[in-house]
């Protein structure tokens, strides 16, 4: 596709968090824990406020549309900030002077004085209800030409734990928001940008690393279409991928939209009560509902159950705005008779609402309340397929090549002053007194230049999570080839294995590549001193029970003399095509204990010894 | 040259070689307050605005008319400030109390199921800045509601000095109705505050059977139930927390479930009375409470001369070092009451059991029983501004009127 010629434009949104020793408002560390180690919960209500401005955000209406209780998870590592129970305190320097550090390596320019704002969030993730968020750094550029807009420093959010309980462990960790302008014109050119931007935010070594740490929120719209945000797409790899869903997606939209036009189609106003018509349904969620309402779309016919992203239907976007209401889902007569609803209930319903053969009907069940306000949802819906392409907020669905509906775009009236946090002045002399990082890419190249690492491994080594191991080994002496590879595809095959390698401390692995450049250990040892170590076995003591010196070369020699004399026969007839095989053997049998340079020459005379004698 | 910006002009201003567009909020060290499109503030050196313009004024707000339901009970709110009802002061950058009793109903939709309101203003002050003078005011606008046959009576009020005034008003009015103190600890402009909770079941209290002063606010930290305290048994006993008051040496009066807002009142509450109420409403505003510290040289005492009343909030029974004793002496001579209490909070004073408070005894400082210290000094200046005779004032200042005073101590509390 020429994603040039449909009109593609497209930014990111990076959240990252810093690994900071506290949060950004208050003295808790910036540990995740188990929700089991919660050691007290508690719950509130939210609800909607007049903002600065006076208006009530449009994300935050929707939100309120069903007044929901929060239950929250609380722990040791957590206090009363993260309650909402007492003021902020002063914003993390810190995280500041980190967070200054970033916008200079994007060459940005800060903001003179600093001014900390609360955003509404009332979706339970936030106790407060709002979110603090500060504008740091303004006008950054990236290679290639497009403009990094803001950078902001927030509070990360709470962790959903499921439904409406959060826990509070991750609320308050300092997170950086970095906005591109929408200069971006195809997947690829997105997911590189995203991947350029992971890279300098990790150059800095003091930004979280692992699932969840890092968020990509991208916002994609094509020509006739409309700003679509992607919310927390975690996955790098993912991002062309999303981007061209959500190029089809909006495509399928302005499809139906040229259809419903030419159809001349409109959505009745008035909805119709219909719950008498399935008092005895098969429908088991029907005949429990308190009342049933059903809408016609004039004109809709077949358009509602068109497929518009895999597995999702228009019929699944009119859904997610009726969820907002507190009901399951809606029914639509593009896929019905289906769920225990007949034929003939269908019947009596389009005669019922005077249905035309092209019109579709909506029913949505519930509540009294929820049924009109979900009716009322999948009405408005309905009006923007009109339209085209409504402005949303969406969220990729786990496992699928599809995102679903989330909530508007907010806009600009969700923020007010954070009043119980005093503006901070970045002083100039601040700001010029920074000392930027290394790029990891320029770190790559310098690896590749001094330590004569091949490209693709300087750059894993650089990547890494464990550069720091390597950096230290190599200044210890230990050979970068080694260093790199066992920090980079040694950890990863141990991984792939099912070792918990993420428990291996850095000191432990530093202590192996030691022993194996003193000659204590074997290089072939690493992998099963690894395993043992992230098993939870003492690194001392995994590296004596591995230690060269408890195989002499005799050893081996009388281990590859009693190989061979068991296997004579398979010897004989291989003659010396029997090294491989025996190798292997033999390589088992002394489990790294020995260098494979070593076992093999042993071996080699061993077999020339046998062959002569026989 | 000095620009004089109206908050909301519109402005245009440079940024590193960038123009941006946006909102003058106000001024704050030196530089220009802007707000921009995105919804973030920034401060900006004066000297980068470019232009500035004022829009068209916005249209005023929809404002929707309260339609009360006339077959329910009706209320009085009367507000003091505080803030249960407050708004951004975008000239400081401060929280302040704005909003007049008809805003509350406003903000708060689900006030009108359970009464229908009269409201009045009487003061918008944080309620730091609370003062006997205002009491009297406020006792004056409750009494006159109580008259007119209200239900109940709620009162708004900041949460700093709220526990003062609700003791105030418990002596000042001899009510028949419940006459409720509501506030909020987390500031009305957030989603998560207590302000809604705690204003609907003070509703719910001011129309119940109580027919006392009371305080009603957050039981616990969740948004579970309110309690409802006694007016002169109540503290405000953290910074910030929404459970903040708490009943010293009783148990509270009730609760109010949320969100179905089910009462319960204790065996202890005193309930509606027949009858007509009474007020009692002068104050002697020379009154003051003195907390004794280890070291204090008794030239502290002398700050007080003058004063008709002064409480002590002394050590453990109720002592203050010896020292202080001889200027205390004075200071009775000099016709100041003076009241003992401890800095315990919890439990009786007693001060017979040493030296010093023998002592104090004698030289005529008087023991305040287990009263709150807060609520010693409100009872003096009450007493002391309806009667002058120094044994009914000591007899008085021993004698429960109001549920300040406990016969008796009892267990776990
Ligand atoms: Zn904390």
């Amino acid at each position: 596709m020429d994603y040039k010629e449909i009109g593609l434009r497209a930014g990111l949104e990076i959240h990252q968090q810093l690994d900071t020793a506290e949060k950004l408002f208050c003295r808790c560390p910036t540990r995740l824990r188990s929700t089991d180690a919660h050691t007290h919960e508690f719950f509130r209500y939210l609800r909607a406020t007049e903002s600065e401005l006076g208006e009530l955000d449009r994300a935050a209406e929707e939100e309120m549309m069903v007044m929901r209780r929060f239950t929250y998870y609380a722990y040791d590592t957590t206090c009363l900030v993260e309650d909402d129970e007492e003021p902020p305190a002063h914003l993390n320097a810190e995280a500041l002077q980190l967070t200054l550090s970033i916008a200079k390596l994007f060459g940005m320019h800060p903001v003179e004085q600093v001014h900390t704002m609360r955003k509404l969030v009332i979706d339970g993730s936030n106790t407060s209800g709002f979110q603090r968020t500060a504008l740091i750094a303004l006008q950054g550029s990236l290679p290639g030409g497009c403009r990094v807009e803001t950078l902001c420093l927030e509070e990360e959010a709470a962790q959903r734990v499921h439904d409406a309980v959060f826990s509070l462990d991750r609320l308050g960790i300092p997170l950086v928001e970095i906005s591109t302008a929408p200069c971006l014109h195809t997947p690829e050119e997105v997911q590189e940008v995203a991947e350029y931007m992971g890279m300098v935010l990790r150059s800095t070594g003091k930004v979280k690393r692992g699932i969840g740490t890092i968020r990509q929120d991208i916002n994609i719209s094509i020509r006739g279409g409309a700003r679509v945000e992607i919310k927390g797409v975690q996955e790098l790899e993912a991002i062309a991928d999303v981007v061209r869903w959500e190029v089809s997606r909006q495509q399928g939209l302005l499809a139906i939209r040229e259809e419903l036009r030419e159809r001349n189609a409109r959505v009745e106003q008035e909805s119709t009560d219909v719950t008498r018509l399935f008092a005895h349904t098969a429908s088991a969620i029907l005949r429990k509902a308190k009342r049933i309402l059903a809408v016609n779309l004039v004109g809709y016919g077949g358009l509602v159950g068109r497929e518009i992203q895999p597995d999702r239907r228009l019929g699944s976007e009119f859904s997610d705005y009726a969820k907002k209401c507190g009901v399951g889902g809606i029914f639509h007569t593009d896929e019905l008779p289906a769920y225990g609803i007949t034929a003939d209930e269908v019947r009596s319903v389009r005669e019922l609402l005077e249905a035309g053969p092209d019109d579709c009907v909506v029913l949505v069940a519930g509540s009294p309340e929820q049924a009109a306000c979900a009716i009322r949802q999948v009405t408005r819906r309905a009006e923007m397929a009109q339209k085209g392409v409504p402005e949303e907020t969406r969220r990729l669905l786990e496992g699928k090549k599809s995102t679903a509906y989330m909530r508007p775009l907010p806009g600009a009236a969700r923020m007010y002053p954070e009043t119980d946090v005093l503006p901070i002045t970045i002083e100039e002399q601040n700001w010029v007194a920074i000392e930027l990082p290394e790029l990891l890419s320029e770190r790559a190249a310098r690896y590749t230049r001094e330590l004569g690492l091949d490209s693709v491994l300087a750059r894993q080594a650089a990547y890494s999570d464990r550069l720091g191991v390597f950096e230290q080994a190599v200044a210890l002496g230990v050979k970068p080839t080694l260093a790199a590879r066992t920090i980079t595809g040694t950890m990863r095959e141990a991984r792939r294995e099912g070792v918990p390698v993420e428990q291996v401390e850095d000191a432990s692995l530093l202590a192996l590549l030691q022993s194996v450049e003193a000659g204590t250990i074997a290089k072939e040892a690493i992998p099963e001193l690894i395993r043992l170590v992230a098993t939870g076995h003492p690194v001392e003591e995994a590296i004596r029970g591995y230690a060269a010196s408890s195989f002499s070369v005799t050893d081996v020699e009388a281990m590859a003399d009693r190989i061979i004399r068991n296997r004579a026969e398979f010897v004989r007839e291989r003659g010396k095509g029997a090294l491989g095989p025996l190798m292997g053997v033999l390589m088992e049998e002394v489990r790294g204990r020995v260098d494979g340079k070593v076992v093999s020459e042993v071996l080699r005379k061993a077999l020339d010894r046998f062959l002569k004698e026989s | 040259m000095t620009l004089v910006l109206t908050p909301g002009a519109r402005v245009r201003f440079t940024f590193h070689g960038g123009e941006f567009e946006g909102t003058y909020v106000t001024e704050r060290e030196g530089r220009m307050v802007i707000k921009l499109e995105n919804g973030y503030n920034l401060g900006v050196e004066p000297a980068a605005l470019l232009s500035s313009h004022l829009p068209p004024p916005s249209p005023p707000p929809r404002i929707t008319t309260i339609e009360q339901d006339s077959s329910l009970p009706e209320c009085a709110i009367i507000s003091t400030g505080g803030t249960i009802a407050s708004r951004v002061d975008y000239r400081t950058g401060a929280v302040t109390s704005q909003f007049s009793a008809e805003d509350i109903l406003r903000a708060i939709p689900g006030l009108g199921g359970i009464a229908r309101y009269r409201t009045r203003q009487i003061s918008s002050l944080l309620s730091e800045n609370m003062q006997p003078g205002i009491w009297r005011d406020l006792a004056h606008a409750i009494y006159h509601e109580i008259c007119e046959g209200v239900r109940g009576v709620i009162v708004t009020h900041g949460t700093d000095t709220m526990g003062y005034t609700a003791s105030a008003m418990a002596f000042m009015i001899e009510t028949t109705v419940p006459v409720v103190f509501v506030g909020s600890q987390r500031s009305a402009d957030r989603p998560s505050s207590d302000n809604v909770m705690n204003a609907l079941c003070s509703a719910r209290a001011a129309v119940s059977e109580l027919g006392e002063a009371a305080v009603v606010m957050h039981g616990t930290t969740s948004d579970d139930h309110c309690a409802i305290h006694r007016a002169t048994r109540v503290r405000k006993m953290h910074t910030s927390r929404r459970d903040a008051f708490q009943s010293i040496g009783i148990p509270p009066l009730g609760g109010v479930e949320y969100p179905d807002l089910t009462l319960t009142l204790g065996p202890h509450a005193r309930t509606r009375q027949e009858g007509e109420a009474r007020l009692f409403d002068r104050i002697e505003e020379r009154c003051g409470l003195l907390t004794f510290v280890p070291g204090t040289p008794p030239e502290v005492i002398d700050s007080c001369e003058g004063y008709q009343g002064l409480v002590i909030a002394g050590s453990g029974l109720g002592h203050v070092a010896s020292a202080w004793v001889p200027r205390l002496k004075e200071l009775i001579g000099a016709g100041t009451t003076v009241v003992m209490t401890s800095q315990c909070l919890h439990g009786r004073v007693c001060d017979r059991v040493y030296d010093t408070g023998r002592d104090l005894l004698s030289i005529g400082v008087i023991e305040g029983e287990d009263m709150l210290p807060e609520t010693a000094v409100v009872k003096l200046g009450w007493v002391l501004g309806h009667e002058q005779d120094p044994e009914r004032v000591r007899t008085l200042m021993q004698t429960d009127l109001r549920g300040e005073i406990c016969r008796r101590s009892l267990h776990g509390l």
